[in-house]
């Protein structure tokens, strides 16, 4: 294999595992800032327990997501060096804007979360969490306009053999790049609202802590309902966003082969790339592809025999994630509607066939997430900048194929240590459940003083 | 051409206040299972760095963000170029990241031994190889029109090396003399004693590399051409001697100032040597990665500058509000009756 396809497969286990830390991180940050409200607000010390208990979980995620993040950055110099020369003027700036704006915040209070218990008042320290909340959701929004851009470029000129900027604000507010922040960072809430709701589900079955897990479990349901609903709401935006900016992409992501007035959309589709046609086509809804991609039933939508072969992305992989995603996304609207009802009469425990659902459904929305950035980025193929540089012209020219097999072995390695242990320690945690002792806590935070 | 000088002046001191705040983490992870000798000094060691490490690495993050976007050539040529060095520094950075988290997890002694060695890898292994790395771009790199043509081995020349054990020694009596002024007691009295024992190593070592780099590196030129500019080095032999100084006088918290200030100007005489360049090309200098030509343009450079001077105060501003929440000294009593500790 070549040096480009290892540095692509490098990208993708690098990128999928940090991603399986980061929703967690976006999610859970604000669930438990908003226990720690509440225990302020209350002084209900059964929400400090919460607090507690859901706090050490998500520190066991959050330092595995901060890890593994600064492969990304790295990577793009190490072995996308052409990327990083062509395109540095534009794609640098919201990287290193990221990092001064936001990651320094969060880095800086998640320190001062866990160390400040016994130091500073309780509203100072409820104060840390939302900021590392806020901050984790603002470095979101700059990588994914940074990756936006990738999508979508904009505000740019090409001179001096390269990509320049040449309007910030075009790049800060690029539609793309905004749309796919807010699909992401509402996935986020999702796959962290599946965690909650799950490991409640498991204390409620065992019949402990009944009154902690039940109001963890309402107000994951609540969270993750708005939350799932709303992946569906702008992730209809984004898909129209998509036919409108990436053809090439809309169109494996349907499978339409065909340029076509008034598009159908076929319940059940498979692609078969090797006679540019699909194998299955059955069940078909009239005009309702045009209608989705362009608001008109009679709207024309590009095949993908429109494109050059050299300029289509993969279509299996592409489709399969979609309809995947698809399927999933409504899958969570249907479970969090269930939960939420059930947790608003207060039926949860006579409920127990859900509940142990919603224990197996832990891994759905993180199936989810990962397809999804399949799709958004195996999509965007053969393209690293869609239209402006074809991935094949952005890896290192310096880096051989034996360098990068060497590094890909090594973050499968170290990759997969990472998982287990992080793994067995939040099977762990979660399972024992929270602490019943405050006392170290309680003595000295009921005085404190700012 | 302004706002490359600016970028070039920021860059450098990015790397320095790195430097300076990772240096002493850095410097007592690799002595916390010399200075802590059960677990509970093993944890002081740990607990006095454990609520601003993270906020620490994030200047290096930052460093290589203002790299990639005020010198993106650069960015790529170098993280392609020592390709392997930057691998094993992430590396260990990971697994240094994750194991204090992971450390306290079990009372297990097995699993307690087993993450000390990664805090201790993970902690010298970066410390070593930023040095190297930085030695070989003072005396620069093998590239030319044609790329690069060296290897992890061509990076562990002389100089290199020198440079490497030079970094390690100023992070150790660095993390020593912080231990020294963080923790009370035995870990605090060993760490004084190591500061003590190990500044001489690190004197001798600091001579060498300022002699082998008037041989070894064109950094003297700018120095020669500017006489002025030697108050920066001057500054960084002074700051050492204080060192001395004031740990002979047991005055800690001063010889750890001094410290501060070592790390920041030896950094900031390298940078100053390089200048124009970022990585010169030791074959042909007309290969030479300069901030002239491979910076980003004007416009960007500007955009940057303005979130740089909006963010990076505020940023100092909240880091030192951290370090004076966390400024008492770290006994046994606050690692066994606290239940958040690491």
């Amino acid at each position: 294999m070549d040096a480009v396809i290892l540095s692509r497969l490098q990208f993708a286990v690098t990128t999928m595992f940090h991603f399986i830390f980061v929703p967690i991180t976006l999610g859970l940050s604000l669930l438990v800032a908003w226990m720690e409200t509440r225990y302020v607000r209350t002084g209900n010390e059964m929400y400090l327990r919460m607090t507690k208990f859901w706090g050490k979980l998500f520190l066991i995620n959050f330092a595995i997501g901060i890890v593994t993040g600064i492969t990304l950055e790295f990577q793009f110099g190490m072995n996308w060096a052409e990327y990083s020369k062509y395109v540095g003027d534009i794609f640098g700036a919201p990287l290193a804007i990221e990092a001064t704006v936001a990651f320094f915040l969060e880095s800086t209070f998640i320190g001062f979360w866990i160390f400040g218990w016994n130091r500073v008042s309780k509203k100072v320290h409820a104060l840390s969490i939302w900021l590392v909340a806020i901050a984790s959701n603002l470095s979101a929004l700059w990588i994914l306009l940074a990756n936006g851009w990738m999508q979508h470029p904009v505000g740019y000129v090409l001179r001096n053999n390269r990509a320049e900027m040449a309007d910030f604000l075009a790049v800060a507010t690029n539609p793309y790049g905004l749309l796919k922040f807010f699909h992401t960072i509402f996935a986020a809430y999702v796959v962290a609202s599946f965690f909650v709701i799950g490991v409640s589900a498991y204390h409620i079955l065992k019949n402990k802590n009944l009154a902690l897990f039940k109001s963890s479990f309402r107000m994951a349901a609540t969270f993750g309902l708005v939350s799932s609903i709303m992946v569906f709401v702008v992730g209809d935006f984004h898909a129209a966003e998509v036919a409108k900016t990436q053809p090439t992409k809309f169109a494996a992501m349907e499978s339409l082969w065909d340029t076509t007035k008034g598009a159908p959309y076929y319940l059940i589709e498979f692609p078969d790339p090797g006679h540019e046609r699909n194998l299955v086509q059955q069940i078909e809804i009239p005009k309702m592809l045009s209608y989705l991609a362009f608001g008109s039933g009679d709207a024309e939508i590009a095949g993908l025999k429109a494109f050059a072969p050299a300029d289509r992305p993969p279509v299996i992989a592409t489709f399969l994630s979609f309809r995947t995603m698809l399927a999933l996304g409504l899958l969570f609207v249907l479970l969090t509607l269930i939960a939420f009802v059930i947790a608003l009469r207060d039926r949860t425990q006579d409920n127990p066939f859900f509940l142990r659902l919603m224990i197996c459904a832990i891994p759905l929305p993180f199936l989810a997430t990962q397809v999804g950035w399949i799709v958004a980025e195996v999509g965007r193929q053969p393209w690293i900048v869609y239209g402006v540089l074809r991935t094949s012209d952005a890896a290192s020219k310096s880096v051989t194929a034996s360098q990068v097999l060497g590094s890909l072995i090594g973050f499968v390695l170290l990759y997969g240590l990472l998982a287990v242990t992080d793994i067995y320690l939040l099977a762990h945690y979660a399972r024992k459940g929270p602490e019943e002792d405050l006392s170290s806590i309680l003595k000295t935070s009921t005085g404190g003083e700012a | 051409m302004l706002f490359q000088i600016i970028w070039f002046v920021l860059w450098g001191i990015l790397w320095a206040v790195y430097f300076m705040l990772d240096g002493f983490d850095l410097g007592a992870g690799i002595l916390q299972r010399f200075v802590g000798r059960n677990d509970t000094e093993r944890r002081m060691v740990i607990n006095t760095f454990g609520p601003v490490w993270d906020g620490n690495e994030v200047w290096l993050i930052t460093a290589g963000g203002a790299t990639f976007a005020a010198f993106p050539t650069t960015y790529a040529l170098m993280f392609s170029y020592l390709y392997t060095p930057l691998l094993i520094i992430l590396f260990a950075l990971i697994l240094r990241g994750v194991s204090f988290e992971f450390r306290g997890k079990s009372e297990s002694r097995s699993w307690r031994n087993l993450w000390d060695i990664a805090i201790f890898l993970g902690s010298f292994v970066p410390t070593l190889l930023f040095g190297v790395a930085f030695g070989n771009i003072f005396q620069g790199l093998p590239m030319d029109g044609a790329g690069y043509h060296g290897d992890l081995f061509y990076l562990l020349n002389p100089y290199g090396l020198l440079t490497g054990l030079f970094f390690v020694l100023m992070f150790l009596v660095h993390g020593a003399l912080w231990l020294t002024i963080r923790t009370d007691g035995l870990v605090s009295e060993r760490a004084a004693r190591t500061s003590e024992a190990l500044w001489g190593a690190l004197f001798i070592v600091a001579a060498a590399f300022l002699a082998y780099t008037y041989f070894a590196t064109n950094l003297y030129v700018n120095y020669l051409r500017h006489l002025f500019l030697f108050v920066i080095p001057l500054t960084a032999v002074a700051a050492l001697l204080g060192m001395r100084f004031f740990i002979t006088k047991e005055r800690y918290l001063a010889a750890f100032w001094s410290s501060c200030v070592t790390i920041l100007t030896v950094t900031l005489t390298g940078v100053t040597g390089l200048y124009p360049n970022l990585i010169p090309s030791n074959i042909d200098s007309a290969y030479s990665l300069t901030i002239f030509n491979s910076s980003s343009s004007a416009y960007t450079l500007k955009i940057m500058t303005v979130v740089a001077l909006i963010f990076v105060p505020i940023v100092i501003a909240y880091q030192i509000w951290t370090y004076s929440t966390f400024r008492h000294k770290i006994r046994e009593s606050d690692v066994s009756e606290s239940g958040e500790a690491y």
